[in-house]
């Protein structure tokens, strides 16, 4: 089929300009005393603050991710299993640590050998926590934690708040000792308002899928999206990148045109995507100009399409609830199955693909009773699928493209023979837990 | 207790652990219609404060070999370890009635997951999960974590418990008196393995998941008098210790197969949940702050609790040092990621220190051990004939 398979317009171009930018910061950092980096995570990341101390912040996943999607990414996940790592270890952890023994970057740029710091903040992941000690271990970078309560109750307690708080003041500290600099509020007041700024365009941008047919698709071109979100989201080229983002999207929503020539279905995806495979993975939903108009993986970062955004009035609490609610890695299984639910309301959506990963048990522990929940309760078709997001040995071409074939076939049939659902009333909360 | 007695004990115990209908757990409540039992997943939760309520802690340990997975698997799928499933199948199968509540806490991502997913499918049920700090060189933690067991507390009472500050300092004495003699058991373990096998040490110990804390301080106390007296020949045997079951259970054969394959089990993390802490936890003053306090600077090292002041690896160090051991067996459950992780620090670590070490991984549903036997014996002569 000669559909095309993704949107590409400046937005795409702009944002590899803007990464290779931050490799070359990283590669300079590399080559001598500055920029001063730190490692972090990506979800619930805290980037505000290292902005307010003008450190460039190095992501492991991203590099994880690039190096998978240049199908560079098994040599060092088997260099990392020889040392001792299982088969059953996250590929993003094994194929980081095989990078670092091996010298290997996804650009071919250099990485500083040892960050200014290794901060691990824990939001949810605890694969997060080996992680980082693990490449403060082999780098002899220092090493601090910021232990973000999982987010249990409804919304986060004062407790909760005060906790990350009075932890992020100790970051503080640790920072101006290790750069030499002293924190400036006023800097971190304008990295947070930077960030608020970008927060609202990207939320504007994932609302812009609401439309039918949608102008890019959340799940595939979201993806290309994220990494300017996480590395520049506190700073001015962030707030312009998302603006110039937003207008191009807008325009192509106002001329009427989709990611395909006709949207045939509207799906909301879950889990990472198979990025050795990203392409193949791509054109099996491209072959059936099926679009998702919503994603949970898109909100590893941050959740913002609900209205939360960072506050310059409340810098500190803001930074700490989002680290505590308001990505959905720190969300609990059921916040997620309603954020799903809301997807698929208000977004208007036909379907929902589950794709399980090997790697990454936070997502995909317990996967199999979101499907139960999604295609028996709410009788909403459902796809499960299994591969990995770094390892190219778990992914299993004709097999994923079977089902897949199969299940649009069978949503073909059912959309022309629409079923009564089993009643569940509109913006029905699933997630009923305790107040804090 | 006689000397001959002792092995019809550990016998009774072994099979009471066998019995997934939670005989004593029943048994506890029969005696009055108003009492409830709350169990928890491994590794640790503070039993202490669910005593205090009223209510009779449990520690779950999955289901070994005894129960059929037939609707977990179809939940948890490929990948997840034995206990996820044997857990939520338990559930799924009315094994967990007997439990008011079910607590869960911050060890990995698939138990977490799995504490959401057993709230979905068991709404009557009282279902919590504790997050237990990470990062304890923060002095904001204890705080934090004593807010935490306030929030605990607070859904205790909820489901009808009646707590007291008195009867948590009380429970805090009588936990303290179970931690201490537990000790006195691994110190017989280390001096003189031949007066208690690790199999015997193992039940004694685990079956304090399942009794109420004052019958097994009474049991210890009568092990720990009737082993010196026992009749038993000292045995050339390699001392080594075991590392990474701290969560989901090896079986029991297994623990039998290394000793007779010539192995000394001086150390261990099988049930670290009766062995949390190093030193006593203070009973007077504020015992919610006393506990949270104990967790964040007295717990025992473990694959499942973070400290970057001391890293885990030297925690192993030590523990080998102080029991004096040959050789480290990291005993792993499949698709535990913790353990999976830690084995490469903790690895490094026994090379640093010379020490011989060798690799094995069980589930919990094991029932062929010629592969792991054959392991062990190999692994034992060629250390003997070296």
């Amino acid at each position: 089929m000669a559909e095309k398979s993704e949107y590409r317009g400046n937005i795409h171009q702009r944002q590899k300009q803007l990464m290779l930018d931050w490799y070359g910061k990283l590669e300079q950092a590399a080559s001598g005393d500055e920029p001063k980096t730190c490692s972090l995570m990506v979800s619930g990341n805290c980037v505000e603050l290292l902005e307010a101390f003008g450190i460039v912040p190095i992501y492991p996943e991203v590099n994880a991710l690039q190096l998978a999607i240049r199908h560079q990414s098994l040599d060092p996940i088997l260099a990392a299993e020889e040392m001792g790592y299982a088969a059953d270890n996250c590929a993003y952890v094994k194929a980081d640590i095989g990078c670092l023994l091996k010298g290997i970057t996804p650009t071919g740029t250099r990485l500083p050998e040892k960050p200014t710091l290794v901060l691990c903040n824990f939001v949810g992941c605890n694969t997060y926590l080996k992680w980082f000690e693990h490449v403060a271990k082999f780098t002899g970078a220092p090493l601090y934690v910021i232990d973000v309560p999982f987010l249990r109750t409804a919304e986060p307690s004062k407790e909760d708040v005060a906790y990350v708080v009075k932890q992020l003041h100790e970051l503080v500290a640790l920072l101006e000792k290790l750069t030499g600099r002293k924190f400036d509020p006023d800097r971190f007041r304008h990295a947070v308002a930077c960030s608020a700024r970008s927060e609202e365009l990207w939320s504007r941008i994932k609302h812009l899928a609401k439309v039918t047919p949608s102008p890019f698709d959340a799940y595939f071109d979201a993806i290309t999206l994220m990494g300017p979100l996480y590395v520049y989201r506190a700073t001015q080229e962030g707030v312009d990148f998302f603006t110039d983002a937003l207008a191009e999207l807008e325009a192509k929503r106002s001329a009427g045109e989709g990611v395909y020539e006709r949207e045939r279905f509207r799906l909301v995806m879950e889990g990472p995507p198979p990025y050795p495979y990203f392409r193949t993975f791509r054109d099996m939903f491209a072959k059936w100009q099926a679009t998702a108009v919503a994603s949970t993986y898109s909100t590893v970062g941050g959740l913002w399409e609900f209205g939360f955004r960072h506050d310059p009035a409340e810098p500190f609490e803001s930074v700490a609830m989002h680290m505590i609610a308001q990505n959905v890695t720190n969300r609990n299984m059921l916040q997620r199955y309603d954020q799903m639910q809301r997807y698929l309301e208000e977004w208007k959506a036909d379907g929902v693909i589950i794709h399980f990963v090997k790697s990454c048990r936070l997502f995909s522990a317990g996967q199999g009773d979101m499907r139960d929940y999604f295609s028996k309760q709410l009788g909403v078709p459902t796809l499960y699928i299994e591969s990995d997001l770094e390892d190219p040995r778990y992914f299993a071409e004709a097999q994923t493209r079977t089902r897949i074939d199969a299940f649009f076939e069978a949503l073909e049939h059912s959309k022309a023979h629409p079923q009564p659902r089993p009643t569940v009333a509109k913006g029905t909360q699933l997630c009923v837990l305790p107040q804090a | 207790m006689l000397a001959s007695d002792i092995e019809r004990t550990f016998d009774r115990y072994r099979d009471l652990l066998e019995d997934l209908s939670f005989p004593e757990v029943r048994r506890w409540k029969e005696a009055d219609p108003r009492r409830k039992a709350v169990g928890f997943f491994p590794v640790y939760a503070p039993v202490e404060i669910i005593h205090a309520a009223g209510m009779l802690p449990v520690g779950l340990a999955g289901a070994g070999d005894r129960l059929d997975i037939q609707h977990a698997d179809a939940r948890f799928g490929s990948f997840i370890c034995s206990i996820i499933k044997t857990t939520l199948e338990l559930g799924m199968t009315g094994h967990l009635e007997p439990f008011e509540g079910l607590l869960f806490s911050s060890i990995c991502d698939s138990a977490r997951n799995l504490a959401f997913v057993m709230k979905r499918n068991f709404p009557q049920k009282y279902i919590d999960f504790l997050h237990l700090p990470h990062n304890p060189s923060s002095p904001a933690s204890v705080d934090f974590l004593a807010a935490e067991y306030r929030r605990l507390i607070g859904q205790l009472e909820r489901i009808g418990g009646d707590y007291s500050e008195e009867k948590l300092r009380a429970g805090i004495a009588l936990f303290n008196r179970q931690r201490e003699l537990v000790r006195e058991l691994y110190a017989i373990r280390a001096a003189a393995p031949h007066l208690l096998r690790a199999w015997e040490c193992y039940v004694a110990v685990r079956v304090g998941n399942v009794l109420p804390v004052e019958e097994h301080i009474a049991l210890l106390e009568q092990v720990l008098a009737a082993a010196p007296r026992r009749d038993a020949k000292k045995r050339d045997s390699l001392r080594v210790v075991i590392e990474g079951s701290f969560c989901e259970q090896p079986p029991l054969e297994v623990i039998r197969l290394i000793e007779d394959a010539g192995c000394d089990i001086v150390e261990d993390d099988f049930t670290l949940a009766q062995r949390w802490f190093t030193e006593d936890v203070p009973a007077v003053g504020d015992p919610v702050h006393a506990l949270a306090e104990a967790y964040v600077n007295r717990s025992v090292y473990s694959s499942v609790r973070h400290d970057f002041r001391k890293p885990r690896w030297l925690g192993l160090a030590e523990k080998i040092k102080a029991s004096q051991a040959d050789a480290v067996i990291f005993l792993m459950a499949k698709f535990c990621e913790p353990a999976y992780f830690d084995y490469v620090p903790f690895k490094q670590q026994v090379e640093l220190m010379g020490l011989p070490h060798l690799a094995l991984e069980y589930e919990e549903k094991l029932f062929t051990f010629e592969r792991l036997r054959t392991e062990v014996e190999t692994f034992v002569e060629s250390l003997v004939f070296d």
